[in-house]
C-alpha cells in the first residue's frame, strides 16, 4: 500500500500562551513545538499499515519550519517526507489545496490524517482534502482494518456510541486519539531517517478567505481559587463537600 | 440574508442543536429568512416545532436518504444550496455535522469556519469567534466571501425570537450511489459502575495519571466514582465507559473533582452541569477554571495525598 500521512508541527498546549503585540497571533517566543498529537496516531497507523501489508507511507507537512517534525516522522518509520514550505493560518480551504496540490500528481492507496490540530482545533482538513481529491473519507476513526481493497473503520459518535463503515480504497482516515499507542523514536530509527529523503514542494497559495481579526483570553474565569499550603487547602475543600453534603 | 440550518435528524427525533442552529439564524438574518432543511423527512410533529423556529422549512425527500449517509446527504444538500444560494450555512458541531461541512463547503465553494461559538455581520461577510489551543484562547476569525458553511458549537445559542414558517418539500435525490457504506452502529458498554448515576466523580486528567490509584481510593472513600478525560482513556487505565464528555457520558453529580483536567471543551461538555465542580490543576490558564466553582493552582501530586487523609480522617469523626 502506498500512504501518505498529513502531519502538522504544532505549538504544545502546555506553553504559556501570550498573544502577540499585533492581537492577532499567539507570541512565539513562548511556544514549543512538536508533532501534532492525533497525527502522531496516525503517523503509527501508518507505519502500522505498512508493516501488515507492505508498501511505503510518506508524510506531508505544511508549514515553514516543519522540518523536526517530518523527522520525527521518519524516525517512526515513514519512508519519505514532503514539506511545503508555505505559511498558512486559519483558513483550513487554504491549508487543504495546499495539500491537495502535492497529492494531486501522486498515486496512493490511502491517506490518513489526524483527527484535528491542537492549536486551531479545526478537524477540517482531513474532510476538506478528501472532498477536494473526490474520494470518500471518515472521521474520528478509533480501529481499522483493510481487507479486500476495502477499509473497514469504526468511527467514534457522541455519547460512547460508535458505527462501523466500509469505504473503498483510495480513502482518507482522519484518526481519532487512542487507536493505538504511537511508537517511541528510537536512536536506530533516528540513524535511519538521516539517510531518508525529506523533499521540498512549492505551491502557490491563494488568497485565504478567513483571516484572524483578534487573538484573545476567554473573558471569564468564574472559579474562586483556593490558595495555601496543600494541608490548607485539602481542609478548605473537606469543608466545601461538608457544605455540599457528599462527606 | 439568507441563513439555512441543516436539521439534524436523531433516533430520538432532531437533535437539540438544531434548534440553537435556527435561534442563531434568526439573529443574524437581519431583515432575511431563517430556514431550516431536513433531509430525508420526519414525522409531522417534529416538522411543526420545526417550523416554530424557522421562517421556511425546506423538506428534502428521495432515494436513499432515510439514512443519514455523508455522501447521499451531502449530494442533495448541495444540489438544494445550489438552487436556493444561501449567504450562510449552519450545521451542528456534531458528529454528522463535522463530516459534512467539509463536503459542502468544498462543492459550494465556499470558506467554512468550525466549532463557531459567535457570529457578527459585518460590512464584509462575517466575524465568527471559536475557541482554539483546546480552549486556552479565542479567536475572531473574518469570513471575508460569503456564502460560507459553518458549524456551531452546541449549548451556545439557546434563546431565539420564535416565528411560524412554511412548510415545502422537494423531491431530490443523490445523483449517484454512495461509496461509502455503514456496517453497524454500535451502543456503548457497560462495565460495572454507571458514572452518569453518582453522586460524587472524581475526574481524572492527563496531569494526574500518575496518582490514579489514590483518586480511585478517594472515590472509594467519598463512595463515588472515579472517571477520566480522553487521554486517560486513551492511555487504557479506565475502561471506555468511564469517559466523561462529547464522546463519552455526561454526567451531573452533586460533587466533581477535576484532577489534572485542563477542561477542553469535548470533556466540559459533559461534565459543565454538575453541581459542585472543584478543579486542581497547575496550569493557571486552564480552561478548566472557567467552568469550575472552585479552583485550586498546584499539583495533584502534592494535593491529593492531604485530601485523602483528611477526608478519611473526616469520615472516621
Amino acid at each position: 500500500m502506498r500512504i501518505f500521512v498529513l502531519v502538522k508541527h504544532a505549538p504544545l498546549l502546555e506553553s504559556t500562551l501570550r498573544v502577540s503585540a499585533d492581537g492577532r497571533g499567539v507570541d512565539p517566543v513562548c511556544l514549543t513545538y512538536d508533532i501534532n498529537e492525533w497525527d502522531r496516531y496516525a503517523v503509527e497507523e501508518a507505519v502500522r499499515l505498512k508493516e501488515k501489508y507492505g508498501g511505503e507511507v510518506i508524510a506531508v507537512s505544511v508549514g515553514v519550519n516543519c522540518d523536526a517534525t517530518l523527522r520525527k516522522c521518519l524516525a517512526m518509520g515513514v519512508d519519505g517526507a514532503i514539506k511545503v514550505p508555505v505559511e498558512v493560518g486559519f483558513d483550513a480551504c487554504q491549508v487543504a489545496e495546499a495539500i491537495v496540490d502535492v497529492l494531486r500528481g501522486e498515486m496512493f492507496d490511502m491517506v490518513l490524517s489526524g483527527f484535528m490540530s491542537q492549536d486551531a482545533n479545526n478537524a477540517l482538513v482531513g474532510g476538506l482534502v478528501a472532498t477536494m481529491l473526490g474520494i470518500p473519507f471518515a472521521t474520528a476513526v478509533t480501529r481499522l482494518s483493510v481487507e479486500k481493497g476495502e477499509v473497514l473503520a469504526v468511527r467514534e459518535l457522541e455519547g460512547g456510541y460508535s458505527e462501523e463503515v466500509l469505504l473503498p480504497l483510495p480513502c482518507l482516515v482522519s484518526v481519532q486519539s487512542g487507536i493505538n499507542e504511537p511508537r517511541y523514536v528510537s536512536i536506530m530509527g533516528i540513524k535511519a531517517a538521516r539517510s531518508k529523503e525529506l523533499r521540498e514542494r512549492v505551491v502557490a497559495l491563494r488568497e485565504p478567505a478567513v483571516v484572524v481579526e483578534r487573538i484573545y483570553f476567554p473573558p471569564t474565569r468564574k472559579a474562586e481559587i483556593l490558595g495555601g499550603a496543600p494541608s490548607e487547602v485539602a481542609s478548605k475543600l473537606v469543608k466545601l463537600m461538608k457544605v455540599k453534603g457528599v462527606i | 440574508m439568507r441563513v439555512f440550518a441543516v436539521v439534524e435528524r436523531v433516533s430520538e427525533g432532531i437533535n437539540p442543536v438544531s434548534f440553537e442552529l435556527l435561534n442563531l439564524a434568526n439573529m443574524i438574518k437581519m431583515g432575511g429568512t431563517s430556514e431550516a432543511v431536513v433531509v430525508g423527512g420526519a414525522d409531522r410533529p417534529l416538522l411543526d416545532s420545526i417550523s416554530r423556529s424557522a421562517d421556511k422549512v425546506w423538506v428534502l425527500k428521495g432515494g436513499q436518504l432515510e439514512e443519514y449517509n455523508p455522501e447521499t446527504y451531502a449530494d442533495v444538500l448541495v444540489q438544494f444550496f445550489k438552487r436556493e444560494t444561501p449567504d450562510v450555512v449552519l450545521l451542528g458541531s456534531t458528529s454528522q455535522g463535522c463530516e459534512l461541512a467539509p463536503l459542502l463547503a468544498v462543492q459550494l465553494n465556499c470558506p467554512v469556519v468550525t466549532d463557531v461559538v459567535g457570529v457578527t455581520v459585518a460590512q464584509e461577510g462575517l466575524v465568527v469567534s471559536r475557541y482554539i489551543y483546546q480552549g486556552k484562547l479565542m479567536a475572531d476569525l473574518r469570513v471575508k466571501r460569503l456564502p460560507c458553511v459553518l458549524t456551531v458549537r452546541q449549548g451556545v445559542f439557546k434563546e431565539g425570537a420564535r416565528t411560524n414558517g412554511e412548510l415545502k418539500e422537494l423531491s431530490l435525490a443523490p445523483s449517484k450511489p454512495p461509496r461509502r457504506r455503514t456496517v453497524r452502529v454500535v451502543a456503548p458498554e457497560t462495565g460495572e459502575v454507571d458514572i452518569s448515576k453518582s453522586d460524587v466523580i472524581v475526574a481524572v486528567g492527563r496531569g494526574a495519571v500518575s496518582s490514579i490509584q489514590l483518586a480511585k481510593e478517594l472515590a472509594n472513600v467519598l463512595g463515588g466514582a472515579v472517571a477520566g478525560s480522553r487521554p486517560v482513556i486513551d492511555s487504557g487505565l479506565l475502561p471506555k465507559d468511564r469517559q466523561v464528555g462529547i464522546s463519552g457520558k455526561t454526567v451531573k453529580p452533586k460533587l466533581y473533582l477535576a484532577l489534572g483536567i485542563s477542561g477542553a471543551f469535548q470533556h466540559v461538555v459533559g461534565m459543565k452541569d454538575s453541581e459542585l465542580i472543584i478543579a486542581v490543576n497547575k496550569d493557571p490558564q486552564a480552561p478548566i477554571f472557567a467552568v469550575a466553582h472552585y479552583g485550586v493552582v498546584g499539583d495533584v501530586q502534592e494535593i491529593l495525598p492531604s485530601l485523602l487523609s483528611k477526608v478519611v480522617e473526616e469520615k472516621r469523626k
